[in-house]
């Protein structure tokens, strides 16, 4: 028997959790630059760096980005993957897929490409990892014909992505499938030409649960909300506590708001709505009980991103609550005015949170025509650096 | 020329019919068992997903073998998670057990439902970037060998989102998770000179440094680092290649805890460092991947029911979570960046 040329690797191979390695010897069987993929992992497994080239620019006719370009840094052992280079692909939102489209996908990167894919990668993105140069502007051209366009790379708008929303949860305060469809239809050209001084990003959820992390995530999170009364159903909630949910311990006593007792003679809820803040907590532990109440909209929070440059951030609310419907004009108005204010204020690969750092989101606030509300901070300031315009100073 | 501009295939073309049908309608859902959901709609009819774990990184011929089940099993119709998972959405309850059935003779996870581990977001690491600190799908690997009962069982007290970014531009943004690891670099960028001046541009170099740690050296045409005030976070190398930062003995993994996103009884949190280096030690990571055991056991052990990793650190304080976990508190844990005075205690109120 010859020796394995990927011993550590090999070891991935075992184990209950599905295997990665099992991925790449599997597109191996048909495509060499799998297979040279896994040498030079296993290259990196045993001196403990990468060996992936910086940068080197890429792309298809008519698109700025959604290529991201990949070269070996050893060629003369790995000659399979010298151009290795990455497709984004604008995922179906909410990742759903028929098979038919996903198998005439797979034919298409198998046809050009290493056969090796992401589902997905962090934007949201299906990601296909890993075709020649040569056969960039062919497999686009392929893609295109099977209906799937490119994502975002670089300077511009990456690809929104939102979280199953209507399709599949009782939560979504917001369409959040069709919010992100129409967002993304309508800035194609934001998406496909980078032109902005770094990268923006929009996540939409339709609930504070949040499933898209889009608070962490995004520098546009949109967060499905509503402000009037939780639905009850009272019957419902008997239910629960009689197949053994302790309502007074797990959902009383855990209301951050302190605003619902439990009635256990009579096995009554009362919730004083207007201390509720909505946190999702109580409808979480009871969903066939609770849902949120009927007038329902978004927030929107800015400046959301990871540690580069200024370190990690979550976004900030801008806005406790807009109505959210087609065609979702006031939202679009806003994302364009952030827009206009970043692109001409900021530096080279200044993210709009690490602007409004630097500016103030007192300036930020006033350029974008926002009022300011109590439910933009946790608390004002205990400082007493603050400005007036002289206007109000007459 | 192909067309362009055309965006993504149309999701309500996606969907299931189940779901066209009830788009918007669905009232409650329960959770079957671990990664069996049930979803009821105001129509009285009901989905059931199961949702499966997988490597993110799937071979074409898997992906078509996915899609086989679907076609068996949902009429032709699947989706993903966010975190990476795949589910299969069946409208026919007694079609569930012969799916699991089959999973599990295929060697697929079930679970990730409720209070469970569910699957690691992650990122490319060694496969497939340029700028990592480490691997990514190896330790995650590892890692969901070890976590696998967690992912297919809901015993924990709340749920545990583990993420892992290669370096701190955290494609995969996992600064709010209950459990984040991060590679690191812990050496400052080598700087070749003679390349540098040819293709970089010097001032985007000097303005990439958060620290303001890189200088000009006009003699050279090229920069020099005061590595006093480096923190290696990697930024000028994006900028320059000519400033590479990898270094096999300095690059290693750090581990973070106590972040969420939901907004269930406590705001979202940021995750913290605990743990400020592990060595990468492949193919296993067998320090990283003890060091994450033992802190979700910690607090599978000692948090109270529906209390997320930051509430449970939080109600303890972190003195405790140190006492209890064995980690050593670090210098390093201290911040020193420029946030850092709101992370220090302004109080009397202790425990020893």
């Amino acid at each position: 028997m010859t020796q394995s040329e990927t011993p550590l690797l090999d070891d991935l191979e075992k184990g209950p959790w599905p295997s990665f390695v099992k991925e790449i010897k599997r597109a191996g069987e048909k495509k060499p630059a799998a297979m040279d993929l896994l040498r030079q992992l296993e290259l990196s497994y045993k001196e403990k760096v990468g060996h992936w080239k910086h940068g080197g620019i890429v792309g298809v006719m008519g698109y700025g980005g959604g290529v991201i370009g990949r070269y070996s840094d050893r060629p003369d052992l790995f000659p399979a993957v010298e151009a290795f280079h990455t497709f984004r692909v604008n995922q179906p939102t909410g990742w759903f897929y028929t098979t038919e489209a996903l198998r005439a996908l797979c034919d298409v990167w198998d046809k050009h490409g290493s056969g090796l894919t992401n589902f997905h990668g962090s934007t949201g993105d299906i990601i296909l990892l890993g075709a020649p140069t040569e056969h960039l502007q062919a497999c686009f051209d392929d893609l295109a014909e099977i209906g799937f366009d490119l994502g975002g790379s670089g300077s511009d708008l990456r690809t929104p992505s939102a979280c199953v929303g209507p399709a599949r949860c009782e939560y979504a305060c917001i369409d959040t499938l069709d919010l992100c469809r129409e967002i993304t239809l309508t800035y194609q050209d934001e998406i496909h030409r980078p032109m902005w001084p770094y990268k923006f990003k929009i996540k939409i959820a339709g609930c504070p649960n949040d499933c898209v992390a889009s608070i962490a995530r995004s520098d546009l999170s949109i967060i499905g909300v509503w402000r009037d009364n939780i639905q009850v159903d009272a019957d419902a909630v008997r239910e629960y506590a009689q197949n053994g949910l302790d309502i007074q311990a797990e959902v009383v006593d855990l209301c951050p708001t302190e605003c619902m007792s439990w009635d256990a003679q009579t096995q009554t809820l009362r919730i004083n709505d207007r201390e509720c803040n909505h946190c999702m907590h109580c409808i979480n532990l009871m969903p066939k009980a609770l849902r949120p109440g009927k007038d329902r909209g978004a927030a929107v929070l800015i400046g959301g991103k990871a540690p580069i440059v200024h370190g990690a951030q979550m976004g900030w609310v801008i806005v406790p609550f807009m109505k959210v419907e087609p065609p979702y004009t006031e939202l679009k108005e806003l994302m364009e005015k952030i827009w206009d204010w970043w692109d001409e204020n900021a530096r080279m690969r200044e993210r709009v949170g690490e602007l409004i750092r630097r500016l103030g989101m007192r300036n930020f606030l006033k350029a974008v025509g926002l009022k300011p509300v109590p439910q933009m901070v946790f608390r004002p300031r205990a400082n007493p650096y603050y400005f007036w315009d002289p206007e109000e100073v007459k | 020329m192909a067309k362009t501009d055309f965006g993504p295939p149309d999701y309500r073309e996606m969907i299931p019919p189940i779901i066209a049908r009830n788009y918007g309608k669905w009232r409650y859902h329960e959770r079957l068992r671990p990664g069996v959901l049930k979803h009821v709609s105001e129509t009285g009819e009901a989905l059931y997903t199961v949702r499966v774990g997988s490597p993110r990184l799937l071979s074409t011929d898997t992906v078509r073998e996915i899609c086989d089940l679907a076609d068996r099993y949902c009429e032709g119709h699947l989706r993903f998670t966010s975190r990476h998972n795949i589910e299969f959405l069946l409208s026919d309850e007694k079609k569930v057990q012969p799916l699991l059935d089959e999973l599990k003779a295929k060697g697929w996870p079930v679970g990730g439902t409720g209070h469970s581990v569910s699957n690691i977001v992650h990122t490319q690491g060694w496969i497939h970037c340029h700028t990592p600190a480490t691997d990514a799908s190896g330790i995650v690997k590892a890692l969901m060998d070890e976590l696998l009962p967690y992912f297919e069982s809901m015993e924990l007290p709340a749920l545990c989102r583990i993420s892992l970014a290669c370096c701190l531009n955290m494609c995969g943004a996992v600064h709010c998770s209950d459990i984040a690891i991060t590679g690191i670099h812990r050496k400052p960028p080598r700087i070749d000179h003679d390349r540098l001046k040819n293709i970089c541009e010097i001032p985007n170099v000097i303005a990439a440094c958060p620290t303001g740690a890189i200088r000009p050296d006009p003699k050279r045409q090229s920069v020099t680092v005061n590595e006093e005030r480096c923190m290696y976070c990697g930024n000028c190398y994006t900028m320059c290649p000519a400033m590479p930062i990898a270094d096999p003995d300095g690059d290693g993994v750090s581990i973070w805890v106590g972040g969420k996103v939901s907004n269930a009884r406590k705001p979202p949190m940021f995750s913290r460092l605990v743990i400020p280096y592990l060595p990468n030690n492949p193919p296993r990571w067998p320090e990283t991947v003890e060091a994450v055991r033992n802190i979700l056991e910690t607090w599978a052990k000692h948090a109270r029911k529906h209390e997320r990793m930051g509430e449970w650190i939080e109600r303890i304080g972190w003195e405790r979570f140190f006492e209890l976990t064995g980690i050593p508190f670090k210098e390093q844990l201290i911040d020193d960046y420029d946030l850092a005075i709101d992370t220090f205690r302004t109080a009397a109120t202790f425990k020893y």
